[in-house]
Formats: C-alpha cells, structure tokens, sequence
C-alpha cells in the first residue's frame, strides 16, 4: 500500500481519474438517449450501436491511421442504426422497445462479425490532455490526463441544456416528445422530428463506443462492452432528461466503475468483483432512492412508452 | 416597435368573412355534416348552436384543416380556400380553441405561447420575447401564470391559455370550441366580452360552438342552429328568445330541467372531512385544513374557480391521493377508500374526465359497467366471472340510462364524452348510493345529457344519499345545492345554506377579495 506513496489519497484520486475516464461513454450514450427520448421515443438499442461504434471507429482507426477519423465513421454507424431504429419505430404498431432489443442484439452481432480481423492490431488510440502537468506526482498526472472527448461531452451536455429551451429545435422536440397532438396541431411533422432524433441519438452513442475501443480501454475485443449502453438509459431516467444531470449522473457511474480497479491498485484485492459491481448496485440503489410511489416521474417526456 | 416584429399582423385585411357551402361529411355510414351552408359576417360573434353530436365541431374541424369535407367548399375573404391541414388554416390567420387542449404539458405557458408562433428563428432570444409576453398580457382582462408547466395548471388555466394563444397569434378568425365550460361567470364573460369587441372593431371574426343559451343571448350577433348534422336554423340573435332556441336545438323533444328536489328530512352526517390536507403533484400544499359535513338527505355544493385544491381534495376522497393531514369518516368510521370500505359504505363517485378517472378505455362498456361488483355475485362465483350475467347487466344499464354504444362489447374509449359519462352514471347510481361523490359532472356534455344527469343526482339525494358536488359552474351548484362552500387557494373560505347564500358574497369569495381570505 505505501508503494503509491498516497495511501488513501491515491484511492481518492484514482477514483476522479478513473470518473472521468469510465464517465465518456456514459455521457455520450446517456446524452444520445436524451434526446431520443425527448422526442417521445426508447432506443434500448444503444448498447449494440455502442459496440458497433466501438468495433467500426477501431477498425477505421487502424486502417486509417487517423483515431479521429475512426470516431467520425464510429459516430455515422451509429447515426445508421440510430436512423433504421427510428424508420422502424416511425411504421404503424411498430413496438420501440422489441425494435430497440432487435437492434441491441443486431449491432453486437454485427460488429463482432466485422470485428474478427481487428481482435489483434493495434490501432492508434486518441490523445488526451495532460491537466496534471503542474504536478510532480505521477498519480496526479496519471488521474488529470483528460481525453479530449470528455471536454467535448462537457460541453455538448451544456449545449443541449441551453438548447432544449433556447432553440426552435428544442422546443420542436420537447413538443413532439410530450404531446403529439400538440405537435400535430402545431405542424410538426412528429414522425420525423423523431427520426431525427434517433439518429442523432445513434450519433452519439457511436462516439462513445469509439472511445471504449480507442481510448479506455483502448483496444477491440467482445468483451468491451460491460452494458454501458443499457445503464445509460436508466441514467437518463434518474437524470430525469436533463442532460447537465446526465453530467453528473455519468461522472457518478464513472467514479463506480473506477473503485474496484483503484482498491486495487492499493493492494485490497479481496472483493474485487463486489467492488466492480458498484455501478449496478448504485444503480439500483438511486432508482430506489429517487422513485416515488406519491409523486409521477417529474420531467418524463409525455409520449414516452415506459412511463405511460 | 415591437408591435412592428410581430408575427401575423393584424393589418393583413382585418376581420374575415367565412362561408361554407355545401358541407358534406361522412364517417362510414354515419353523416356527420349535411349539406351545411353558413355565411359569418366580418367582425362579428357567430354562435353554432347544438347538442353533442350536431356536427357542430366537425364543421370547424373542416374549416380550420383537421378534416377534409367529403363535398362542399369554403370561402375565406370571398375567395375559395383549400385548407389541408391546421398549418394552411394558420397560415390564413384561422386559429381554434379546442375542448381538447393542445398544449404541451411539460413547458411553461411562456414557452408554449412562443412555441405556438410557428415561425421561430433557430435561436430564441427569451429576453425579448419575455418583454413582448408582459406588453401582451398587460393588455389582457385574463390571466395565467406564465412560469408553471401547463401540466400543473387546472383546467380552467388551460383553457384560458388556449384562449391567450389565439389572441397572441393575431388570429383573424377564432373559433371557441365550448371555450367557458370550466370558467367562472365573470371570467367567461370578460374573455367573451373582450372578443366580442375586437370583433366590432372589426380586428376579427368569431364563432363560437356551444350549448350555452346564455353565451348566444349575451355575446352572439349571429346564431346557427345545428341538428344530427343539418343546419335547422338560423337567427339574428337580436329578434331571437332562448325558448325559440331551444325548440330549434332539440327538436320537438320535451325540456327536462333539473329534477324537483323533493323536501327530505337530512338524515345523519354520512361523509365528514376534518383538518383535511393535502399537496399537489409537485408535492406544495393543495388543499388546507379543509372541514366539512354531508348529512344524508343533502347535497353539498363546493364552489371555486377550478385550481384551487378541487381536484387534489376529490382525489383524496376517492382514493386516488393520499392526504398529508387530518381525516375522512364515512358513517362516523375512519374511510380509506379501499374497495371493501366502498362496498361496505356505498360509497360511490363521478368523477370528472371519467374516460381517465372512472374507466378503463381500452375495455369493453359492459366490463366498465361491471368494475364496482364484477367480484360479486351474480356476477361471479369464486375466481369466475359470469360473462352472461355481465353482459346481461350492461344491456338493462345501456338501456335504462339510454347509453348510446354500437354494441356493449365496444371499447369505451369509442364512446362520445357523454355517452361515456352516461356509462359511469349507469354503473354508480343504478344500485343503492350512500354517499355520492361527484366533481364537474356535465363538463363539456350536452344540455339533454346535464339535465338527465342532474336529474339523477338529485334523485339519489331525495333517496336519502349524501352528496358532494364539486363544480366549478356556479349555475349548476345554485340549481342543484343544499348547503354551499366555496374553496380559495385549498381552503373553505365561506360557508352557507343554499337559501340564505348571497351570489355577490359567494363570487368575491371564488376571487378571494372578501374577509382577506379568514377561513370561514
């Protein structure tokens, strides 16, 4: 344990590294799930386009030599599958909750499908920012190299925050997503503001796979994936569709996520799987805490299947 | 200025004329709309006249894009129009107030006044359009508050929101689909009034759909009388007496008014409420240490302009909330509205929006009027249900409560809003009532279908059943009340008997300008 040299205080900082690195996908998915289901519609989805973003942005990076390009093509996967959930979804008694499991499990299988040959290489990873240059203490350093995605999300959640209720398109999309026939009424086009939505959401949870695959963990295989995509949505739940809680909520799920690995690195190895199983407990745990039998889901956007 | 950069400016021509001819609409075999010519004048109040059912809606749904007239033509301005969907009919500066509100639940009414504009750049500037929102409402005699979500408003809110949104617009035609069902009578007649006099200065023209006599006598310049879809009838409201109206309305069938409240003997208090609180969804305090008593024999009448604690209180009452604070007795006996405690009690209820708070829409009429004794025999043995008799059941209720149902196996939810209200009339008063709870029973029904309904309400009172009637029409209550409250921000601020209650005392304390508001 004395061989950080930090003892507790390394855990500490272990933990905000491993946030802000393990929050990422959280708050690109969660964000993408927001705005999907501002629009009234559930992409469950979003664990299969995670994947496919993950696969797809990795196999571009190596054969590209451009990590960037690789979140590029990553995100354009995830905006076609968002896009065939939401052409789907927009057909007469199309169930969005069957489509959304169809598609998780089309774009898992996909991607590891077209996935077999990267397994192997080594494609180049995305740079990051080292905010811990003023340091002295590797784990400082270590815990402040931030990957520019992260900054990236940060401001994205501030950009939907104030353009929810401060661009045309927002409120076009909150009107679609709680009444439909406010919408109508008003000349919306329901159907394709929420397509739009969809695969805007796809969008982004392709981002966030693509930094699964070329950032942290920073390699492809099937196992990738640990169901960050489906916890998103149950984040977006208790973020309750605002996307600085989904800020929040991510960084808290990171931080979960990072215990077990950073008790770890101080030597406490017993319980390591209790500890990785933090983020679900918690989940659980705030679901628990924050749902009311007296009061309804404050902020569920009115069309939403899962709360009518 | 900022006159200047509104959108749809009133000076694009004024008050339009409106005319249909021909109006043909079919809804499979049913006719809905035969052969319907009107011509509205400019600046004028024109009334449609009708029961439910009519064709009094489906007109304007034609007119303002929500149908598409099977044969006819509308002429807007002189011109023939074709208006495909609501935006043509926006676009042409036509505008309606639905029964149905059309606005979105979970944004504020600042943001849905804007949202409705249509035309909105990318980016809203809040701050200006905040100061063009205040200029608007300064000039407005009816108020909302602007900051709340609309989800959060009661029913009479809405309706007056709806109202400010045409009038933001600058509509040049606005049509009010019953736009005053749920407001009080000084507020109906200020938005009214304030309509009526744009359009006599000619800014624009109105119709007005309703069965409101009052509303044609008082603010009407024009009245088209609608029966099963044909125009019966048209009046200068001038040279026209609300008996003459009438007899075009309904036909040659005979006016039932409120049935006779018999004189009864008030029995024992069967339902009491004491210290009674209660919070709204958003968990602030809705109801305030509210009391009261119902004895057998009576009906109590709670008057209020609708948001002021109604709604939380007859949810507490009927099981649906559960209070923060004090007490409900049936028969003198803690009441927790469970299902045993109901059956034991009689406790039955008419609640308002009963699609929502009565029915299960999605089911049958048959199993809606089994809900309160499906468990029971004869309508079950043990864990099965009797269908035969169930259905036997709804066919003697469909027919002595004259629901009108293409089958009793329908879905409800298929039902007209008065057919639906007839169905839960059926199911609650059609065995032995105790106690009656009842909030805003006729809200938006016919006048055929209110004076039935009333009738039975008062025939349960006059059978010994304790009633508690919860409206937000002050008529409905002076018609129908034994004893009268009037409830003001969750609290009883004035109480009386129906015969010593003073009308002036009763609307200022609806305003909550009387007595600073000492709970009575």
């Amino acid at each position: 344990m004395d061989s950080s040299g930090l003892g507790w205080w390394g855990v500490l900082l272990a933990v905000v590294g491993g946030a802000i690195r393990v929050s990422t996908p959280f708050l690109f998915v969660s964000l993408g799930e927001c705005i999907t289901e501002k629009s009234g519609r559930i992409n469950l989805g979003l664990e299969g386009i995670l994947i496919m973003g993950a696969m797809s942005g990795y196999g571009i990076s190596y054969l590209s030599g451009s990590p960037w390009l690789g979140v590029l093509v990553a995100g354009c996967a995830g905006l076609a599958l968002g896009a065939l959930h939401g052409a789907l979804c927009g057909l007469a008694r199309v169930n969005d909750i069957a489509t959304g499991i169809a598609l998780m499990i089309f774009g898992t299988g996909l991607a590891f499908f077209l996935g077999k040959p990267f397994v192997q290489p080594k494609a180049p990873n995305l740079p990051s920012i080292p905010f811990g240059w003023w340091s002295d203490s590797p784990q400082v350093a270590a815990a402040l190299q931030v990957n520019v995605l992260f900054i990236l999300g940060l401001a994205l959640a501030f950009g939907l925050h104030w353009g929810f209720s401060n661009t045309s398109w927002g409120l076009a999309l909150r009107t679609v997503g709680d009444s439909s026939d406010a919408a109508r009424a008003l000349g919306y086009p329901v159907n394709r503001v929420r397509l739009m939505a969809t695969a805007a959401g796809g969008f982004l949870a392709g981002i966030g796979g693509s930094f699964l695959s070329l950032y942290y963990p920073g390699s492809w295989n099937e196992s990738l994936s640990s169901g960050q995509g489906l916890m998103a949505v149950a984040l977006v739940i208790f973020a309750r569709w605002q996307p600085l809680r989904c800020f929040y909520a991510s960084l808290l799920f990171g931080a979960a996520g990072a215990l077990g690995p950073a008790l770890q690195s101080v030597g406490i190895t017993s319980g390591y799987y209790l500890f990785n199983a933090a983020p679900y407990v918690l989940t659980l745990a705030i679901m628990i805490a924050t749902c009311s039998p007296h009061r309804s889901l404050a902020g569920a956007p009115g069309e939403l299947g899962v709360t009518q | 200025m900022i006159e200047a950069s509104l959108p749809h400016p009133v000076a694009r021509g004024g008050a339009p004329t409106v005319e249909f001819i021909g109006a043909t609409k079919r809804f499979g075999t049913l006719t809905a709309l035969d052969d319907v010519s009107i011509k509205v004048r400019p600046g004028s109040v024109h009334a449609l006249l009708g029961e439910n059912g009519a064709g009094k809606s489906t007109l304007v749904k034609c007119l303002v894009g929500f149908y598409a007239a099977d044969a006819g033509q509308v002429m807007f301005d002189g011109r023939e129009v074709a208006i495909r969907n609501p935006h043509d009919a926006g676009a042409l500066g036509i505008g309606m107030v639905y029964q149905h509100f059309t606005l979105v639940p979970s944004m504020t009414a600042a943001e849905n006044l804007v949202l409705a504009r249509g035309d909105l750049p990318f980016r809203i500037d809040w701050a200006s359009e905040r100061s063009r929102l205040a200029e608007f409402m300064a000039r407005m005699p009816i108020r909302v508050p602007l900051d709340k979500p609309v989800g959060a408003l009661a029913a009479g809110e809405k309706q007056r929101l709806e109202i400010l949104k045409q009038l933001y617009l600058k509509r040049r035609l606005v049509i009010l689909d019953e736009p005053t069902s749920v407001l009080t009578i000084e507020e109906a007649d200020e938005a009214l009034g304030l309509m009526r006099d744009m359009a006599h200065r000619g800014e624009i023209t109105v119709i007005i759909i309703t069965h409101k006599f009052r509303e044609v006598m008082a603010f009407a310049d024009r009245v088209s009388v609608l029966r099963r879809g044909a125009l019966v009838g048209e009046r200068e409201v001038a040279d026209s007496s609300p008996d003459d109206l009438a007899e075009l309305m309904i036909g040659t069938r005979a006016i039932r008014t409120a049935a006779a409240k018999a004189p009864v003997e008030t029995g024992a208090v069967l339902l009491e409420a004491a210290e009674l609180d209660a919070a709204d969804d958003s968990g602030h305090p809705a109801v305030r240490r509210a009391s009261f008593r119902v004895r057998g024999g009576e009906i109590l009448g709670i008057a209020g302009v609708s948001g002021n604690g109604q709604r939380e209180l007859i949810e507490c009452l009927l099981g649906q909330r559960a209070p923060t604070g004090g007490s409900v007795r049936v028969k003198g006996r803690p009441y927790g509205a469970t299902r045993r405690e109901m059956q034991q009690h009689r406790v039955f209820s008419l609640p308002e929006m009963p699609l929502r708070n009565a029915c299960v829409p999605g089911m049958s009429v048959a199993d809606n009027m089994a809900l309160r004794n499906f468990d029971r025999a004869p309508l079950s043995r043990g864990p099965f249900l009797k269908r035969r008799a169930l259905r036997e059941q709804a066919r003697r209720l469909i027919e002595s409560f004259s629901v009108k149902t293409p089958s009793p196996e329908a879905p409800i939810q298929d039902l007209s809003g008065g057919n639906v209200q007839r169905a839960v009339l059926a199911r609650e008063l059609s065995s032995e009532v105790d106690v009656l709870i009842a909030a805003n029973p006729v809200f938006g029904l016919d006048f055929a279908a209110v004076a039935a309904i009333h009738g039975r309400i008062v025939a349960a009172r006059n059978r010994g059943a304790a009633v508690l009637l919860v409206s937000e029409d002050l008529d409905e209550l002076l018609d129908l009340a034994d004893q009268v409250l009037v409830m003001f921000e969750g609290a009883i601020v004035y109480r009386s008997a129906i015969a010593d209650a003073d009308i002036g005392a009763i609307g200022r304390h609806m305003a909550g300008h009387a007595g600073a508001g000492t709970p009575a």
